[in-house]
């Protein structure tokens, strides 16, 4: 997929204070470690309540380096416009055994 | 090798209480990430892509190899069972945990490591030639001074707060495996007309987004000034580097915008104001310094009779002694570069099981010593020459017996958008792919020496500027774009690479490498013509023709 694809919704991703796994904004507010169970924000009311409830988890020091990322979704699949984020969203490109990627790939064997 | 003294035991003890104490606050929220990040900066700790990164000090690539296996140590228990060997020496874990950070320090500690100024606006690791103390060519051990430069810059009071980050490079060899004209303070030892050693020295070199060569400041500074020109130049740059700019703010940037003869003579007042004082160095101290760095007690019978006889008698193996096998100072003893550059692989990773194997290497046949290069390979710098087909046989079940040094594979690659939170474009792929495509023992050797590096964004970790062939990784329009650069160079005679000409999508720029290399083969004046000195005699336009036509 094209990089500059147009984004149809935004996720709030953030990494975990304690061990800087990589997380998303879910529902109800529980920081989520696949890309799948992201919570889409679609509208700025949306957008509004997912940047509040990053604030309250910064303020708590459970996560950091807080982003409103870009995405589209293909199906099911919940997918980074950029690619810095598809890579953080799987693992480096070129070791599957790496990252979230890893972890995918145990589940389905 | 430098053993701790209670001074520097004492302080890496209480910067670990301090360290760990300051993690403690942070995850118990008593300290927000505004207050905390200087503070793990400081100590090593970064924020990347997929975790958190621990860069840990290899104070001038040095070590034994009961540190080796602690790295290996922390590479199992803590991490994902590999590390990064990186262009500054050092060595970065990619996946630890913030809350493990403490007792990682705690296990580095036990065997004499750290992880303190490998980040931060402050005096940085020095980095030395990777064959110091062994090299056939060396005038003298660079490592003493090194460690002279550590003792002084760690935790300096005046200088940890400094404009932006400052990196020393030190060679004691006239041909320059350290980079030493693209660091901030470049310093060569050589010896005086009255025989005393001394050093040249160069200032305001460096790469990033403004390429800059070292000027060279001093031709010759007495080896007991070492610390009090050094403190003289920091001081300059302390009150005349720029603070309001980020981009703006390293020596190099102060060196060019006012000029090397003025600053010269800034530097040089200020020398005169503190040179005979308390940082004049005496000479009975550099000698307690260079005792620690005595070479071990070599075989005074190695002759490399039994070296000769497998160098004729096994291919596989001269192809490899021919590339990775350094001239040693010590009759019948040589230099080994371990390359971290396997076919395919990744430049600089290294498991913790080839860790390990390395470190029974270094104490087997290597007088317990390593080195980490620049170049991102491991060296033995101490080996006897009729040892040479063990330790190769070894490295090939270790799968690190590829015989590539100064080759087309030897690339240096930064860590790139897999993992660096600053990048642009992956690097690493690039390199694995160069890596297959030129691969063959064959094609490598008929190209010769040519190194190639990579950097996935401006800041230029990855040295493209200086590659023979430098790539660098951007992004437009969301897209990963690569920059050819060509004609750089890090050594006596560095040069900065130019930019060829527009760049590639990431599916053409390994076509584009190969369009420079064949060219190259086609030109080039006979089989001994390297690319860098076909590249100084013909100039861009043949390369330019190749790559974009003659319209």
């Amino acid at each position: 997929m094209p990089a500059h694809a147009k984004a149809t919704a935004r996720i709030v991703t953030a990494n975990r204070l304690a061990d800087g796994e990589v997380v998303w904004l879910g529902h109800n507010d529980v920081w989520v470690e696949t890309i799948e169970s992201a919570r889409l924000l679609e509208d700025e009311a949306a957008l509004e309540a997912g940047n509040a409830a990053a604030a309250r988890a910064v303020a708590a020091n459970r996560i950091v380096d807080v982003d409103v990322i870009d995405v589209t979704r293909e199906g099911s699949a919940i997918v980074p416009v950029r690619l810095r984020e598809r890579i953080r969203a799987a693992g480096p490109t070129f070791r599957k055994d790496l990252g979230k990627q890893s972890q995918r790939a145990s589940d389905a064997a | 090798m430098y053993r701790y003294d209670e001074f520097d035991r004492e302080f890496v003890d209480q910067r670990i209480a301090q360290f760990s104490d300051q993690v403690r606050r942070r995850l118990a929220g008593d300290l927000n990430e505004e207050q905390f990040k200087p503070l793990r900066l400081m100590n090593g700790v970064y924020l990347q892509l997929h975790a958190y990164m621990l860069r840990v000090c290899v104070p001038y690539g040095t070590l034994n190899s009961a540190q080796m296996r602690m790295l290996a140590h922390v590479a199992r228990k803590y991490d994902r069972g590999y590390g990064h060997f990186t262009t500054r020496q050092n060595i970065q874990f990619n996946w630890p945990k913030l809350s493990d950070i403490p007792a990682i320090l705690e296990d580095l500690a036990s065997v004499e490591m750290h992880a303190i100024q490998t980040s931060g606006n402050c005096i940085r690791n020095t980095t030395a030639d990777q064959f110091a103390g062994a090299a056939a060519d060396e005038v003298a051990d660079p490592r003493p001074y090194a460690e002279i430069i550590r003792q002084w810059s760690s935790l300096h009071p005046e200088f940890t707060f400094l404009p932006r980050k400052f990196k020393f490079a030190i060679t004691g060899a006239p041909h320059d495996r350290a980079a030493i004209q693209v660091h901030d303070i470049g310093m060569q030892v050589v010896r005086g007309e009255d025989g005393g050693i001394g050093f040249k020295v160069y200032v305001g070199g460096g790469q990033g987004r403004t390429p800059m060569i070292a000027k060279l400041v001093r031709e010759f500074l007495p080896e007991e000034d070492l610390l009090a020109y050094s403190e003289a130049i920091l001081r300059v740059y302390n009150r005349y580097g720029r603070r309001d700019n980020k981009y703006k703010a390293r020596i190099k940037i102060l060196v060019h915008e006012t000029g090397i003869e003025e600053l010269r003579g800034d530097i040089e007042a200020e020398f005169e104001k503190i040179r005979h004082g308390v940082l004049q160095l005496p000479a009975e101290e550099v000698r307690r310094i260079e005792a620690y760095f005595q070479p071990p007690a070599f075989d005074p019978s190695a002759n490399g009779a039994r070296f000769e006889a497998k160098h004729a008698g096994d291919p596989a193996f001269a192809a490899w002694a021919d590339r990775n096998v350094h001239p040693h100072k010590v009759a019948g003893h040589a230099s080994v570069t371990i390359s971290l550059k396997p076919i395919g692989g990744v430049p600089g990773d290294a498991s913790a099981d080839q860790m390990d194997a390395v470190a029974d290497l270094a104490e087997t046949f290597g007088f317990d010593e390593l080195r980490v290069s620049h170049e991102q390979n491991l060296i033995l710098p101490h080996v006897r020459l009729d040892d040479l087909d063990k330790v190769y046989a070894a490295l090939v079940d270790l799968g690190l017996a590829e015989g590539n040094c100064g080759l087309i594979t030897d690339i240096i690659a930064c860590p790139g958008l897999d993992y660096c939170a600053l990048a642009n474009a992956r690097s690493i792929p690039l390199a694995q792919e160069i890596s297959n495509r030129f691969g063959s023992a064959a094609r490598q050797r008929e190209i010769g020496e040519l190194k190639i590096k990579i950097s996935g964004c401006i800041n230029a970790c990855g040295h493209h500027h200086v590659g023979h062939i430098g790539i660098l990784g951007v992004e437009k329009k969301g897209e990963e774009l690569y920059q050819l650069t060509l004609g750089g160079s890090a050594d006596e005679n560095t040069s900065i690479g130019s930019i060829v000409g527009r760049g590639f999508d990431g599916e053409k720029i390994i076509d584009a490498v190969e369009t420079v290399v064949e060219t190259y083969l086609k030109l080039r004046a006979n089989d001994n013509e390297t690319f860098l000195a076909a590249y100084r005699r013909v100039g861009d336009e043949p390369f330019k023709e190749a790559l974009y036509g003659t319209a």
